[in-house]
Formats: C-alpha cells, sequence, structure tokens
C-alpha cells in the first residue's frame, strides 16, 4: 500500500513546506526589526488590493508558468533542467530578432512569429545540453548552467557590440514598433466593461500561458508521447524494455522544456519591455524551479504556483518601497521554498508518513 | 605585450585564481565524498558578506575570516542535512543554499549598514594585505628574475600563499592518508565504507564541513584581500566557474590548480582588455568569459577524454542488500 | 557442552507494514557450516544483515560465544569476530584489492604502515587457504570469482571466527562454487564457523553440516544434514508439496519460428558476452535455455527483445530482425512478445497505475489509442478483463503495479504479453520471487500458450523449472551454446557438467 493518501502527497506537503518558509521568512522579518503580519498585509495589499498589483502579480506570474512548465516537462523525464534562464534570454533574442526586422502588419501575426521564434532559440539554446545527455551522457544539470552563462556573454555581446542603435548608451535593442504592441490587461478588459489599471504591465501573453499550462497537461497525461516520457522518467531500463528511445526522450523532453523556457520572452520582451534589454529575465529561470517544486510538476500546481510566486514578487517590490525590508526578502523565501519542497522533501515527508501509518493502524 | 605588462596579467592571474582555487577543492573534497556541490557560490558568497561585516565591526580581519568560515559552514551543514541525513537531491539543495545566501547578504547587509547591500569598505586591519616575501626588495632591481620573484611571487595575501598550498596537501591528504582513502571510498561505493564498519554519515559530513571551510576562506579572500568590503553578487559566478574547474580536472587536485590557473588568466586576461586582437581576428571580451563554461562543455561532453565523476556522486546512500 | 558460536533469540524485523523476519530463534554451532535455506523473500538475508549490524532488529537477542551481544552497526559486528560476504559485492571498483582489504580496518592515520602489513597478511592468508588474489589488481579489472575472495579476505584479514555468506555461488559457475566449498571446508577445520544462506538445495546437501528451514519469515526447521534430504527440506520451504512437473501433452513442433546463426551481443561495459551462437525454436514448442545467471542469457533475451544490439543473422519466420538496440516497438509490431527477467525494473514501471502498464510497449497500438493521444477508457476496460481473466489480486486496476504482490505483478506482465497471441514469447526467469500459486498458473499459461501452437524461448536459472517446462534445453556457459537435451533423455548432472563448461557428447 501507499504509506499516505495522495491528497497528503499532492497538497499537504506543498503546504507544509510553503507553511515553514513563511515562518521561517516572518522570523527573519522580526530580526530585521519590522512586522512580520504588517508586512503580509503590505504584500497583501500592494499585490492583490487593486488592478494596478494584481496587474504586476499576473504579469510576474505569466513568466513563472512558462519556466515553471519548461522544468516540470524536463522533470517528468526525469530531466533537471536548471538552465531555463539562459534558454528564456535567448528566446528573448528571437523574439527581438522577428519584431525588429520583420514589418508585421498586426500584433496577431507578430505574436504568432513571436512565439514561434522565442520556442525557436529557447529549444536550439536546450538542444546541446539536451544531444549531450542523451548521446554522451553529460549531465544536463552541469551543462545546462554552462550554458546559463554562455547565454549571459553571448547576449552581452549581441546588445553591446551588434543589436545596440548607434549612438545608444543602453546595451538594448531599439524599441518594437507600435503595430506589434500586445494588449495589455486593461485594453483586453475594458470591452467588457472592467476597468483593469493601465499602468500594469500584464498582458495578453497571460492568455498564452495559460494555454500553455493546458498543453502541457494535455501533452503529460493524455498524449502517447507524454505516457512515454512519464515512463522513461520513471523508469530507464523499462522504457528501453517497452521500445522507448531514452535518445528520442532525452531530446525531445528538453527541446520542448526549451520552447516552454524561450516562449517566456514574449511576456517581458514583447509585452512588457517592448525591446530586448540586458538582464530581461531577472532570474525567471530560476524562479521556475521553485515553481515546479511547488506545483508538484503538475501543470494545474505550476499555474498555483507561478501566481503565489507572482504575488510574492510583486508584495517583495511593494514591501521594499515602503519599508526596510529590500526586495531580497524574496529571493530568501524563494530559496526557502526550494529547500523545503525539494531538497528537504524526506523532512517533511518522513514524519507525516509515520502519522498516516499510524492513523491507518488505529482505524484498521 | 612587454615584459611588465606580462607579469602584471600573471599576477592579477594569481590573485584571480585563488577564490577559484580554494572554492575548486572545497568541491573536491564534497565531491570525492559523494556528494554535489552546486552551492560553493551560495558559500562564498556568505562568507564574503559575513568576513567584510565582522572585519568591519571589528576591525580585525581574522575574526572575520572566522565569521566567514563560521557562516559558510553553517550553510554546508544545511547541505548535508538536506543530502547526507534527509537523503535530498543535492542539486536542488545546492540551488537553494545558493539562493539563500544570495537573499540573505544583501537583506542582513542593508539591516547592519543600510547601505544598498553593502559593507562600507575595509582599510588597515580589517583587511588582509601583502606579505613582502624575503630578500623581495633585494632582488627587486635583478633583470627578468627580480621582476618574477618581486611582483609576481613576492606581496600576496597569506590567503594566497594558503589555496596554493592546499593544492599539494590535498593531494596528501587524499591518497595518502587513511582518511583520505575512506572519503574516496565513500564517494565510490558507500556501501563498501558501510559494511567497512565506517560511518557513511560521519565521513560525508566531514568533507561537507571541510568543504565548507574552504569556501569559507575562499569568500573571505574576495572581500577583505581582493577587494575592500563586500558588495551584492560580488562572487559573479565564480563558485560555477569553480565547479567547472573541478569537472575540467576529473576531480583531481594538481588538475585543479592546472584547471584554476587558465581560468584564473582567462578572468586576467578578460579584466585588463575589451578585446583581444589576434592577427586580424578580434577575439570580443565576451568570449573570454564565456570561455571556461564552454571549455567545460567540451570536457563533459568527452571530447578530450572523458570526465567520469566519482561513481557515488549526487546519490543518497540508502543501505541494501 | 560447548555454547553456540551464534545463538539468535527471538528476531523479529518489520520494513514499514512488511514483517521480513517473525520471532526467529538459532544456533549455530562453533566449527561447523550451517546452511539457510528459504525461497526468494523467506527473510533469509535481513537475519544475516541484521547479525551483521547492518539492520537493526525490532526485538530480540544476539548471543555470541555464549554472551549476549549488542550488534548496533557493522563496526560491533567486525569487533564481535563475524565477517560477511554479501551478495552483491561490496567493494570500491576503482580501488586496488589492497586497498580494498585494509579499507575500514587501517592500523594508522597514514596508509603505509597498512599497507605493508596487509600485503604480507595477503600472502600468509593465500598459502593457509589456497585463497590467491594479486594484491595489486584494481577490482574492475577481475572476475567475479576473483571479487567473492577479496571478500572473504577482508573479512579473515578482519580476524573474523564467523564468516557469512548470502547467496555465494549465484555468479559462480558450478566449477567456482565447487572452488569456494573447498575453501569454505579449509576455513572450517581451522576452526572457523560458516553460514551459508542460498536457495540451492544441492548446495546445502553438498557444503553443509546442518541446516536451517526459513519460509515467509519465520525460521520453520533446524535439521542435521546428514539426516536429511531434498524432498523433505522443499516441502519445508515451500509449505506443501510440490508439484515440479507441469502437466503437459508431448510437443508438436512446426515450423521454424526463430533462427538464430551466429548472434553476438557485448554488454554495457562492451565486454562480448554472447560469443557466436545458433538456435532454433520451432512453433509448438518451449525451448528452455539453462546456465549460471551470467553466462550471456540475460544479453540474448535483450537482443531478442530489442533492447540491445547485436551481430549476427536471427531471422523470425524466415525474415530478418534488426539487431540495432532500442527497437523493442518494431520487434513487437513483426510478433515477438516479451516477459522479461526483472519485471519491476523492465516489465512495468511501479509509479504507473495497473491499467496504465497493460499497455507498456504496445501504447502505439490503435486498441489503446487515437492519433496523438492514448485512449485511457480503452486501457482501463481493457485492464478489468485482464483482471479477470488471469485472477489478478487486488481487482483494482488504479492501483499502482507497486501495491501488488510478485506474483500479481508477474501476472500483469504475463497477462499483457501473452494476450497478444505472439509468434514467439521470450521469458526471461518467469517465475522469481513469484509464490507457489503464482508459478503454476503462469506455468499453464506459457505451456497453452505453446499448445496453441505458438513458440516460446525460455530462460530460467531454475533447473527444476527448466526441466518441468522445456520440450527442449540448451544450455549455456559463457556466451556459447554447449549443447542441446532433450528433457527425458537427460538429468540435473548432465546438465550440471554442461553449465559447468564441461563439453557435451564426447565428455
Amino acid at each position: 500500500m501507499d504509506k499516505m493518501p495522495r491528497w497528503a502527497d499532492v497538497v499537504l506537503i506543498p503546504l507544509i513546506s510553503i507553511l515553514l518558509a513563511a515562518v521561517l521568512s516572518a522570523l527573519v522579518i522580526l530580526a530585521i526589526g519590522e512586522n512580520p503580519i504588517a508586512a503580509l498585509k503590505l504584500m497583501v495589499q500592494g499585490s492583490l488590493g487593486s488592478t494596478y498589483g494584481w496587474g504586476y502579480t499576473l504579469y510576474y506570474a505569466t513568466s513563472f508558468m512558462f519556466t515553471g512548465l519548461a522544468v516540470a516537462v524536463a522533470y517528468h523525464a526525469r530531466m533537471f533542467n536548471i538552465g531555463g534562464e539562459g534558454q528564456a534570454m535567448v528566446g528573448g533574442l528571437g523574439v527581438a530578432l522577428v519584431l525588429l526586422f520583420i514589418p508585421f502588419p498586426h500584433w496577431t501575426l507578430a505574436l504568432v512569429v513571436a512565439i514561434a521564434a522565442a520556442a525557436l532559440f529557447g529549444a536550439a539554446w536546450a538542444a546541446i545540453p539536451a544531444y549531450l545527455q542523451a548521446a554522451r551522457g553529460s549531465h544536463v544539470v552541469i551543462t545546462t548552467i554552462m550554458f546559463n552563462f554562455i547565454a549571459a556573454a553571448f547576449l552581452n555581446y549581441m546588445l553591446v557590440n551588434t543589436l545596440r542603435p548607434q549612438g545608444a548608451m543602453d546595451p538594448a535593442t531599439e524599441r518594437f514598433s507600435p503595430n506589434v504592441h500586445l494588449p495589455t490587461l486593461h485594453e483586453m478588459l475594458v470591452p467588457f466593461g472592467i476597468n483593469f489599471s493601465k499602468a500594469a504591465p500584464a498582458n495578453f501573453s497571460l492568455v498564452v500561458a495559460i494555454i500553455a499550462c493546458v498543453l502541457v497537461w494535455v501533452l503529460i497525461w493524455r498524449t502517447k508521447l507524454g505516457y512515454e516520457i512519464r515512463a522513461y522518467g520513471h523508469s530507464e531500463s523499462g522504457a528501453l524494455y517497452a521500445g522507448i528511445s531514452p535518445f528520442k526522450i532525452i531530446m525531445i523532453a528538453m527541446l520542448i522544456s526549451g520552447a516552454l523556457a524561450g516562449c517566456m520572452a514574449i511576456n517581458n520582451v514583447m509585452g512588457e519591455a517592448e525591446r530586448l534589454v540586458l538582464n530581461a529575465t531577472e532570474n525567471a529561470g530560476f524562479i521556475g524551479i521553485a515553481v515546479a517544486l511547488m506545483g508538484r510538476n503538475h501543470p494545474f500546481g505550476v499555474f498555483l504556483a507561478a501566481i503565489l510566486f507572482g504575488f510574492l514578487y510583486q508584495g517583495g517590490a511593494e514591501l521594499a518601497l515602503w519599508t526596510s525590508i529590500p526586495r531580497e526578502l524574496i529571493t530568501v523565501i524563494q530559496a526557502l521554498v526550494i529547500l523545503f519542497t525539494g531538497a528537504l522533501d524526506n523532512m517533511v515527508r518522513m514524519p507525516l508518513e509515520k502519522l498516516f501509518l499510524a492513523m491507518r493502524r488505529r482505524g484498521a | 605585450m612587454d615584459f611588465l605588462t606580462l607579469i602584471q596579467v600573471l599576477d592579477s592571474t594569481i590573485r584571480l585564481t585563488t577564490p577559484l582555487l580554494l572554492a575548486c577543492l572545497a568541491g573536491l573534497y564534497s565531491e570525492r565524498a559523494g556528494i554535489f556541490d552546486i552551492g560553493l557560490e551560495g558559500k562564498m558568497l556568505a562568507a564574503a558578506f559575513f568576513s567584510a561585516a565582522v572585519a568591519y565591526v571589528s576591525g580585525s580581519v581574522w575574526l572575520g575570516l572566522g565569521a566567514g568560515i563560521v557562516s559558510s559552514v553553517v550553510l554546508s551543514g544545511l547541505h548535508g542535512l538536506a543530502s547526507i541525513t534527509f537523503r535530498g537531491n543535492q542539486l536542488i539543495s545546492g540551488l537553494a543554499v545558493t539562493m539563500l545566501a544570495q537573499g540573505f547578504t544583501v537583506l542582513v547587509a542593508q539591516d547592519w549598514f543600510s547601505q544598498g547591500g553593502r559593507t562600507p569598505s575595509l582599510s588597515g586591519g580589517a583587511r588582509f594585505t601583502g606579505i613582502t616575501l624575503p630578500f623581495a626588495d633585494t632582488l627587486a632591481p635583478v633583470p627578468f628574475i627580480g621582476p618574477i620573484y618581486a611582483e609576481l611571487i613576492s606581496g600576496h595575501s597569506i590567503l594566497v600563499y594558503l589555496a596554493f598550498a592546499l593544492v599539494p596537501l590535498t593531494w596528501w591528504v587524499l591518497f595518502r592518508t587513511r582518511f583520505g582513502l575512506r572519503l574516496r571510498a565513500v564517494g565510490e561505493n558507500p556501501a563498501a565504507v558501510d559494511t567497512a564498519g565506517v560511518s557513511v554519515t560521519g565521513l560525508r559530513f566531514s568533507a561537507v564541513i571541510i568543504c565548507g571551510v574552504l569556501c569559507g576562506i575562499a569568500g573571505a579572500y574576495l572581500s577583505t584581500a581582493l577587494q575592500a568590503g563586500f558588495v551584492k553578487e560580488m562572487t559573479a559566478g565564480r563558485g560555477y566557474i569553480a565547479l567547472a574547474a573541478l569537472i575540467f580536472a576529473k576531480w583531481r587536485p594538481w588538475h585543479a590548480l592546472w584547471a584554476c590557473l587558465l581560468f584564473g588568466l582567462l578572468q586576467a586576461i578578460a579584466l585588463r582588455y575589451q578585446s583581444i586582437n589576434l592577427g586580424g581576428i578580434v577575439i570580443p571580451v565576451q568570449v573570454m568569459d564565456a570561455l571556461p563554461y564552454i571549455l567545460t562543455v567540451v570536457i563533459l561532453a568527452g571530447f578530450v577524454g572523458k570526465a567520469i565523476p566519482p561513481r557515488a556522486g549526487g546519490e543518497p546512500y540508502v543501505k541494501e542488500r | 557442552m560447548t555454547d553456540p558460536a551464534i545463538e539468535l533469540k527471538g528476531i523479529s524485523k518489520s520494513f514499514g507494514p512488511v514483517q521480513a523476519n517473525k520471532d526467529i530463534s538459532i544456533r549455530v554451532m562453533p566449527g561447523t557450516i550451517h546452511g539457510i535455506i528459504g525461497e526468494n523473500g523467506a527473510g533469509k538475508s535481513t537475519l544475516m544483515s541484521i547479525l551483521y549490524g547492518f539492520y537493526k532488529a525490532d526485538s530480540g537477542e544476539i548471543w555470541i560465544d555464549g554472551s549476549e551481544t549488542q550488534i548496533p552497526d557493522s563496526q560491533a559486528a567486525i569487533a564481535a569476530g563475524i565477517g560477511m560476504v554479501f551478495q552483491h559485492f561490496k567493494l570500491v571498483e576503482n580501488f586496488t584489492v589492497l586497498e580494498n582489504v585494509i579499507l575500514g580496518a587501517e592500523d594508522s592515520g597514514l596508509l603505509k604502515p597498512s599497507l605493508t602489513r596487509a600485503r604480507k597478511a595477503l600472502l600468509d592468508l593465500a598459502q593457509e587457504y589456497g585463497l590467491n588474489v594479486d594484491p595489486d589488481a584494481r577490482i574492475d579489472e577481475i572476475g567475479v570469482g576473483m571479487q567473492q575472495r577479496v571478500e572473504i579476505l577482508k573479512a579473515l584479514y578482519r580476524e573474523a571466527q564467523i564468516l557469512i555468506l548470502d547467496e555465494p555461488t549465484g555468479v559462480l559457475t558450478p566449477a567456482e562454487a565447487d572452488q569456494l566449498f573447498r575453501i569454505l571446508h579449509r576455513l572450517r577445520e581451522e576452526g572457523k564457523t560458516i553460514i551459508l544462506i542460498t536457495h540451492k538445495l544441492r548446495e546445502i546437501m553438498e557444503a553443509t553440516d546442518q541446516v536451517s528451514v526459513m519460509r515467509r519469515g519465520e525460521m520453520v526447521a533446524t535439521r542435521t544434514t546428514s539426516q536429511t534430504n531434498p524432498e523433505e527440506l522443499a516441502e519445508l520451504m515451500v509449505g506443501r508439496k510440490v508439484l515440479l512437473r507441469v502437466d503437459k501433452v508431448p510437443a508438436q513442433p512446426g515450423a521454424k519460428i526463430l533462427e538464430i546463426k551466429g548472434l553476438r551481443v557485448r554488454d554495457d561495459k562492451g565486454v562480448e558476452r554472447v560469443k557466436g551462437i545458433d538456435l532454433n525454436v520451432r512453433a509448438g514448442e518451449i525451448l528452455g535455455i539453462a546456465g549460471v545467471a551470467g553466462n550471456g542469457q540475460s544479453e540474448l533475451m535483450e537482443v531478442l527483445g530489442g533492447m540491445r544490439a547485436g551481430s549476427g543473422e536471427v531471422l523470425l519466420n524466415g525474415q530478418p530482425l534488426e539487431l540495432i538496440g532500442a527497437n523493442g516497438r518494431a520487434i513487437r509490431d513483426k510478433g515477438i512478445a516479451h516477459v522479461p527477467e526483472d519485471r519491476q525494473r523492465e516489465g512495468l514501471i511501479m509509479d504507473f497505475h495497473a491499467w496504465e502498464n497493460v499497455a507498456f510497449g504496445y501504447h502505439h497500438d490503435e486498441k489503446y489509442s487515437r492519433g496523438l493521444l492514448m485512449d485511457n477508457a480503452a486501457l482501463r476496460a481493457d485492464t478489468e478483463a485482464k483482471i479477470e481473466k488471469f485472477g489478478i489480486r487486488p481487482p483494482n486496476g488504479w492501483l499502482s503495479a507497486k501495491n501488488f504482490s510478485g506474483g500479481n505483478q508477474q501476472k500483469i506482465v504475463v497477462a499483457r504479453e501473452i494476450e497478444r497471441n505472439p509468434d514467439l514469447l521470450l521469458v526471461g526467469q518467469p517465475t522469481r520471487g513469484v509464490d507457489i500459486g503464482a508459478i503454476e498458473f503462469i506455468h499453464k499459461q506459457i505451456v497453452a500458450l505453446r499448445d496453441a501452437g505458438k513458440a516460446v524461448l525460455l530462460v530460467s536459472v531454475e533447473l527444476e523449472e527448466i526441466f518441468s517446462l522445456s520440450d527442449r534445453i540448451a544450455v549455456m556457459f559463457d556466451g556459447h551454446i554447449m549443447g542441446e537435451r532433450l528433457p527425458d533423455r537427460t538429468d540435473e548432472k548432465e546438465l550440471g557438467l554442461l553449465m559447468a563448461g564441461v563439453a557435451g557428447e564426447a565428455a
């Protein structure tokens, strides 16, 4: 028998983990002389208390959905894609190139092409680590870390030496044409008579991200490919037995993963900045790891966890604005979530399993 | 490039190699014992902050070094708790440790010093200063040998000499002592160690703690010797370059030295020149930045001799028959 | 009367909900070889691991030489004079023999003195017991027989008085096994006490003075070996009279289904494990391949199942198979089904629901899919039918594979593969770790497939299984087919010689 009911594994453990992270963070806030309750109120007020706050929360959440899904897909094939950051950077380059050099008549067409470019560039950046893992057994975690740094250097070179407009000081591209401006939530909701904040950056990419969540769910749990990915992830020897090619699964899973991470660029590059700037990804690739772990690598879990982290990011920004607590508090919380849901999973799990076993014995 | 410039570049290479080498050897102890550590960066960062902070407050760089080591060892303990005691995923734990340090250092720096996540700059006894080796001044005027001895070899801080001395010491410990034999064994086949009546947990924890101590020294060197004070994210990926060097060195001490010197040289060149003109081909500085990582990928791909990590690396030890 | 070298009193041990040892008591007299026999999963290894401090008992006492001894860890066991040779060796592969021997038993902080002393000690032990090993050879460069010697030397170097060997002959050829038993007899003459764990009756009868029988975690009997016989021990092991022969009508072989010509296969390390073999299997017959584990049978099955690449020629119904490896799907489409040797690592995904496992390997079939999508409803309906037909218990397709017993897991695999109605069925170790009831059922299914005119290639290390199922027997040794026999014209002795590499007809 399973040691625990499924709901405990799926819901209870992540909840306890986030609670532990929250308690520790509260202690940190106390230690630096602020009031944790007031801080939480401020965070909720700042991120969920207005459409402006929601607009930022959802903007961040959109990025995290893409990077979280990227980690989750690779994880189902038992690979830890730590390279979402680099893949998202290069995806941004893809988006910038097509939007700069193709004159699009309308944003819808531009979006379709931008998604294709983002996915293609992101997947391409994942392709080499994927191939080295599949063909030569080079550990994908180490190679994707290396590729994050290579991506950073590459983008730096492209922005400083190639794409920077003549005379500009910023290492950034030109602004994209207004034709390719993605509708913001404000513009999307006006026809429905909802007055959403104009200033907030949440945009049409949110819809794309939600569609991506659904598609990933279908992929993993409903398609033959998803069946093969999960089978390989559980047992490589089993996959080989069943005629599933490990090479194929590693490549496909990593390419999909890279494509999803790359697609984040339609949110931050196309939707928000409307040009490519240095460090556009702002660590969203790494936050994707926390999101996927928290969401138990299930697309719906990723969706919820992305919104949670969107809340944390926007709330953290508000905290930094109004209190002496710097934004880095969020990095700490994020680290704690990764620690508890990922590395210290057994610390939370083992006592719970004992508890459930004892309860069952008493019941039996 | 004239002789003096060369000496300067090499001198800078030695300074930049030192933190890489310390972190690389730190990783070597941990990974040889079967505990992968992608959290070298975080431990260095924490140590860099706490040593600068304590050195500033106390005025003593030695107290600072101690604080740096303690902070790094605490993070090591956390990594050990996750990956040894609770048999968690070592890669995830390493990542979490780094993020924790990235957030925590700025948080505390802001709380203590309110200077936007940095410490005030250090001076006097709060910094490690260069040691002039015997006869350096006397020999300096001698052509060729003089500058090499006086500029290149002499005049570094004690931590530089320590880092380089640690290479033969690590080799000796690993291959000539009981502890080293057991350490290597536990990274290859922990069950062999366990059934031989030696504690796997104890060995792995001691390796992880040594890793913490060395990362602590590396971090302290960054903020109290190489630079004068802590700034946000000051490790700037050095932990990952050290990891790259460790793979490049295939987990061997002497090779680690050569790998770190190579990567240190690349950093020194990148620091000094914006681009390099090699007979008409201009190499942009970004290539220098990326080269350690590219080289490591090439090594990992097995095109230049395959890098095989310790066999039990990354796997938590679970007893089975 | 002398005290027993080892006395265990009331040892119990549970792993979660599974009780591996129930109130076990046993006395082992000094200077004897004491066998412990039982089926896979009877709890033998667990008991010995407790004695060696590898696991901690939930309750019970350990007495050594007449005094109660606490053995919380292996260190304590070594100090109490106990040495253990595990079934899976505990050696550091890239260390030398010498380094492995001193590991954990070094004299001082520096290695040099220990290495010098150990080198001399190994020479002495080699002379005393005939345990010759090159002290400077690396473990990954010597064979399994040598590696086992290193394990024994490790124990003797620590001055063990009591030596436990867990299934020591599983990886040995009969000749190597005989050599091992000679060494064990020498050790006994020197006054050492030896506990031999095995599931092979022959070894018990040949090598031991006393034998204790375990069944389902309990100690059911202890006998003096000379006063018992294999039939009694077998009955004690399984708890009732064993029906060793399957009722079956004589085979009516038809056309050649499988033809193997000059097949060669290498393992993951690049070592050639199948060295140019020729075999045929006809429709309506079961060809059994006998042999000691590790003589190339696994690699043979893997190549035919599309899991591994090989060279040579393999024809199925006269059509050549591509031996490129990782092409299990194409192999299945040609009409081969495969019950793999290791159902937990290969045949099933343990974390998948039973209904997901029912299509494992066949998930591309039109029956189970619609375009790119899986047809989960069809899978579940099919699972219900198989649960009914094959009597899989508990009858719940939503359970994960890991929550079924070994026998029911194997039924899921066998149901999946046999229901394909393949031209050729590959069956590896079909009843390993399977309870008696399920063994009979699975054997009957295999015979029924044969009777339906299909070809079956069976690999088993259990000679009894080979005898009871096969219509023809081929013996494999060191990657070669040593000879073919008909089951009613040969006996275990002859097959044993072939399995040991002693040549056929002429011998």
